[in-house]
């Protein structure tokens, strides 16, 4: 019986480890498996570029800016930004869906960083066309709070 | 709260035929991302704005999903094609289903 109840513990401890370990910080490869999940295919490097501070005093609002080159015309634009943080708890950042109305491929917005770790983007275009780019920021007081 | 919360907007009035314009815009919004704790140690939910959409004479712009990691407070700038006068309307959606919409003219010369 005793077996038993220790058995029992064991396999609540774990379950307990299996859902801390949900809520621990994400690995690059979560950041990698959902961007592949958002856009199917192998992206290139190049068009796309992301601006962004080298070093950011507050994790809190990191401004960034994302571009990519396309002529946004009916026949070849950007269909889609995926951004990803590899390093925070939960990976994804933001999804922008375009169309050609919006004639520019460019973003601005601010974001969340928990530490010092990489932003990927990842571009793409009307073809299926993937390109992306990734960055390294490095992170003085991280912002996803205690 | 959900009252407190303001879009704001900085849109050009006018603008030429073809010009692509660039658009600001923030919403007040705390965007309490599910991590924090309060004082007694209990996870305070998640509660953040997870879209925005933009039309111009309703027909989409741009869609944006957002996540966790935008920050509290989310800006928001991109640009918009226009060949024609017209309104852009943007609506934002929070995790409670609350939106709030907000428009702009543009005048094309």
């Amino acid at each position: 019986m005793t077996s038993m109840t220790l058995t029992r513990r064991t396999a609540l401890a774990a379950i307990a480890s299996a859902l801390v370990a949900r809520n621990a910080f994400a690995t690059p490869d979560q950041a990698r498996e959902w961007l592949a999940a958002q856009a199917k295919g192998t992206p290139k490097e190049g068009k796309v570029t992301l601006k962004a501070p080298e070093i950011a005093e507050n994790g809190n609002a990191v401004p960034i800016t994302v571009s990519v080159e396309s002529e946004m015309s009916e026949t070849s634009f950007v269909k889609a930004i995926y951004i990803a943080a590899d390093g925070n708890p939960n990976p994804p950042v933001a999804t922008y869906e375009f169309t050609p109305l919006a004639g520019k491929a460019e973003v601005q917005l601010r974001v969340r960083l928990a530490q010092t770790e990489k932003l990927i983007v990842v571009a793409e275009m009307n073809d299926g066309v993937l390109y992306t780019v990734s960055r390294e920021i490095k992170v003085t007081i991280g912002g996803c709070g205690g | 709260m959900v009252d407190d919360i303001k879009p704001r907007l900085r849109v050009p009035t006018t603008a030429k035929k073809g010009e692509v314009i660039e658009v600001k815009t923030l919403i007040t919004h705390p965007m309490e991302n599910g991590q924090r704790k309060d004082a007694a140690g209990k996870v305070i939910p998640r509660l953040i704005v997870n879209a925005l959409k933009v039309t111009y004479n309703d027909k989409p712009v741009l869609n944006v999903k957002l996540d966790t990691a935008v920050a509290a407070n989310p800006f928001m700038s991109f640009f918009v094609k226009v060949e024609e006068s017209g309104t852009l309307k943007f609506t934002w959606t929070d995790d409670e289903k609350n939106s709030w919409t907000a428009e702009s003219k543009v005048d094309v010369a």
